[in-house]
């Protein structure tokens, strides 16, 4: 590492760098929008994302991310919006006009060209003298812990090391904005996990910012700042991840990220801080008013399994009648275990199911429950999320 | 191994049939030609000596092979009329194979870069003119080439030029003719490996920095150099040799190997000669493919 790279990690919120200075973020997306013939794969996504910051693009597959990284990349013109970088404008630049670089999906290695030259490959572009060059590759290669393998072809090389190689490519030229086409997704399970807190150790050394697409909702959650969750071509929602977990904004974002069960409801009644809604398929459950009200109409209360508690008994805390908490009979319908975790189906009385993660605390199992086991499955209201349909 | 135990698994015997096609009908009939190669001509039928004739007995067959002689390839080595058909001969190929590069190479690439139902449609259009005779291709470009024809025509309604241009019987007529007739055999190959290369390696060349050109330069034709390659192969190996274009379209003062051979062959009945010009002329034409195929080991070794 050189001086010359920023050593100072960005904190959420926080400034840096000129843009920053000046009050604005790093990059700012307005109103940008994309049509393939009829097909809106982008409608009207505004967006800000500061310096140093991780972002995380996550959605399903058709989704628009994709599209929305491409533009940044400079691969489509946006149809409409500007997209602001530092300030300007460069919705209509061309890609190699652009202080970005891009680190692709497959990685998109020149085959052609060995290690050294595939990084070195940018910074020949920018002009940039010979000795610097060399420089410059050997710093990349140690950054990325590529030493002995520069002269290889990516076909001489592991999937885990090329895409170390598509890393420092990226990296060599130290764009103002990476942006991240699904980069972990060829690599397996054990390689991804490792690989995803290298990434994060990097952005954070470099103080870079990055721009990840995923559809992978873990790998997200686990590396980024902030998400912004994207369905049919717009921004669901921007927030955390906890906030995302927690506070998700629609029955859909609820569903996407983690698992959740949810009751489909429609009467409410107002008891103190607390509403009262009547679900067709676990009766009454009291829940904490939202922060945001609610409008009338169709809602389902949502919650998550791991705060779905199961006893054989009722909950023990069930003193006074003020300190509501939600009870639901029913029986074991299915058993999934999965090492860390059990998830447990319980099928209601009242007809519903319900499903509960408890984790494994123990070695032995004699706090499992068994198939067809009567059970009481119980939430408090505050971990009761209400949404709107 | 036993004949049976060949047949008896198909895919052994599907290893060694382009053997057996070879040896058929490339080795048997190369000895022979070899063999009147180093013959003498005769006024006879056939038209050369000696004659191997098994059922003389082995002194007459030794013989026979004494008689053998290489005065022929001294011939054509010392004779300007060989040489400059060679010369010719390679002299046309190389400009023919870079012209049909250049057209070649815009187009494959092009029709690689159409929507999928379109690079169907543009492949038929390249292979259609083939469901034509190639003879009456040629013929048609007669018509168009000729003093009152198509071509000029044009130009003098055009009022680009205030003549009739000649054309025919002109190197620039044999080069539309040999381009015309083998730009698919450059088209095919560039197409497809133009076609299987990733556009998103050109992407990420533009990501990195390179202009349009470079991105050609530096990634697009450096990765379809085996396309390049073939298509090259297929269109100068071909033409080196090749007697209808030169005959019907070029002038008659100077003449390609292909046509040198035809004279021998059929006008002065010269046999052995004709099949030293030919092995001679397959000695040229041996090399470039074995520098190509050692070049394409050598990339294979790399790739590994």
């Amino acid at each position: 590492m050189t001086d010359e790279l920023p050593k100072t990690h960005v904190a959420i919120g926080a400034t840096d760098g000129d843009a920053a200075a000046a009050g604005q973020p790093l990059l700012r997306i307005e109103g940008v929008a994309k049509t393939f013939g009829t097909f809106r794969a982008v409608d009207g996504v505004s967006l800000e994302i500061k310096a140093g910051e991780f972002f995380a693009l996550l959605g399903p597959s058709g989704c628009g991310k994709t599209t929305l990284l491409r533009m940044l990349a400079g691969f489509e013109a946006p149809d409409e919006g500007r997209i602001l970088l530092s300030g300007r404008d460069i919705a209509q630049a061309l890609p190699h006009e652009r202080p970005i670089n891009m680190m692709f999906q497959n990685y998109a290695l020149f085959p052609h060209l060995s290690v050294r030259d595939n990084i070195a490959f940018g910074l020949k572009r920018a002009g940039m003298a010979r000795a610097e060059i060399a420089t410059r590759v050997a710093e990349m290669v140690a950054l990325v812990k590529l030493e002995g393998l520069e002269k290889r072809k990516p076909d001489q090389l592991s999937g885990g090391q090329r895409q170390r190689v598509a890393l420092a490519r990226a990296l060599a030229r130290r764009p103002q904005l990476l942006l991240l086409d699904e980069p972990l997704a060829a690599l397996d399970k054990k390689l991804r996990e490792s690989t995803q807190g290298e990434l994060m150790e990097l952005q954070r050394r470099l103080g870079m910012t990055f721009i990840i697409v995923t559809h992978d909702q873990e790998e997200a959650m686990t590396m980024a700042d902030r998400i912004g969750v994207m369905k049919s071509g717009r921004l669901a929602q921007v927030a955390s991840p906890r906030e995302l977990y927690e506070a998700p904004r629609s029955r859909w974002i609820a569903e996407f990220v983690g698992d959740v069960n949810l009751f489909d409801g429609e009467s409410k009644l107002r008891d103190g801080h607390r509403l009262v809604i009547g679900t067709r398929d676990a009766g009454a459950l009291v829940v904490a008013e939202p922060r945001e009200p609610v409008g009338a109409g169709r809602l389902a209360v949502a919650i998550r399994p791991e705060k779905v508690k199961l006893s054989r008994r009722g909950p023990v805390s069930e003193a006074g009648r003020e300190k509501a908490i939600n009870r639901l009979d029913g029986v074991i319908a299915d058993i999934c275990y999965l090492g860390g975790t059990t998830t447990y189906k319980v099928k209601l009385d009242t007809g519903g199911m319900v499903q509960a993660s408890v984790a494994n605390s123990a070695r032995t199992d004699v706090d499992a429950y068994s198939l067809n086991q009567h059970v009481v499955a119980w939430f408090t209201p505050d971990d009761c999320m209400v949404l709107q349909s | 191994m036993s004949a049976r135990r060949i047949f008896a698994r198909p895919a052994r015997f599907a290893a060694i049939a382009p053997y057996v096609w070879m040896v058929l009908f490339f080795l048997v009939p190369f000895a022979f030609v070899l063999k009147i190669s180093l013959s003498q001509t005769a006024i006879a039928q056939p038209p050369y000596e000696p004659i191997f004739d098994l059922t003389a007995g082995w002194n007459a067959l030794k013989a026979a092979f004494a008689a053998l002689s290489i005065d022929n390839f001294r011939l054509i080595g010392s004779d300007d009329i060989y040489v400059f058909a060679y010369v010719r001969s390679l002299t046309v190929a190389i400009t023919a194979t870079a012209l049909l590069l250049l057209i070649g190479y815009p187009i494959a690439y092009g029709m690689a870069r159409l929507p999928k139902r379109w690079q169907a449609v543009a492949m038929v259009l390249v292979i259609v003119p083939f469901w034509t005779s190639f003879l009456i291709r040629i013929y048609a470009w007669i018509n168009i080439l000729q003093h009152d024809g198509l071509l000029n025509q044009i130009l003098l309604a055009l009022h680009l030029v205030s003549r009739p241009v000649v054309w025919l019987s002109t190197d620039t007529a044999m080069y539309i003719g040999i381009v015309y007739s083998y730009l698919p055999f450059m088209i095919l190959p560039l197409y497809a490996t133009l076609a299987k290369m990733e556009p998103v390696l050109e992407e990420a060349a533009s990501d990195l920095g390179a202009p349009p050109w470079q991105v050609f330069w530096l990634v697009t034709f450096p990765l379809s150099l085996p396309g390049v390659g073939a298509g090259v192969l297929l269109c100068f190996i071909p033409v080196v040799g090749e007697f209808v274009i030169p005959d019907l379209l070029a002038g008659s003062n100077s003449l390609m190997i292909g046509q040198t051979l035809w004279l021998e062959f059929f006008t002065n009945k010269d046999w052995p000669v004709a099949s030293a010009a030919a092995i001679v002329l397959l000695v040229v034409l041996l090399l470039p493919l074995l520098l190509y195929e050692r070049l394409q080991k050598r990339q294979l070794e790399q790739g590994r």
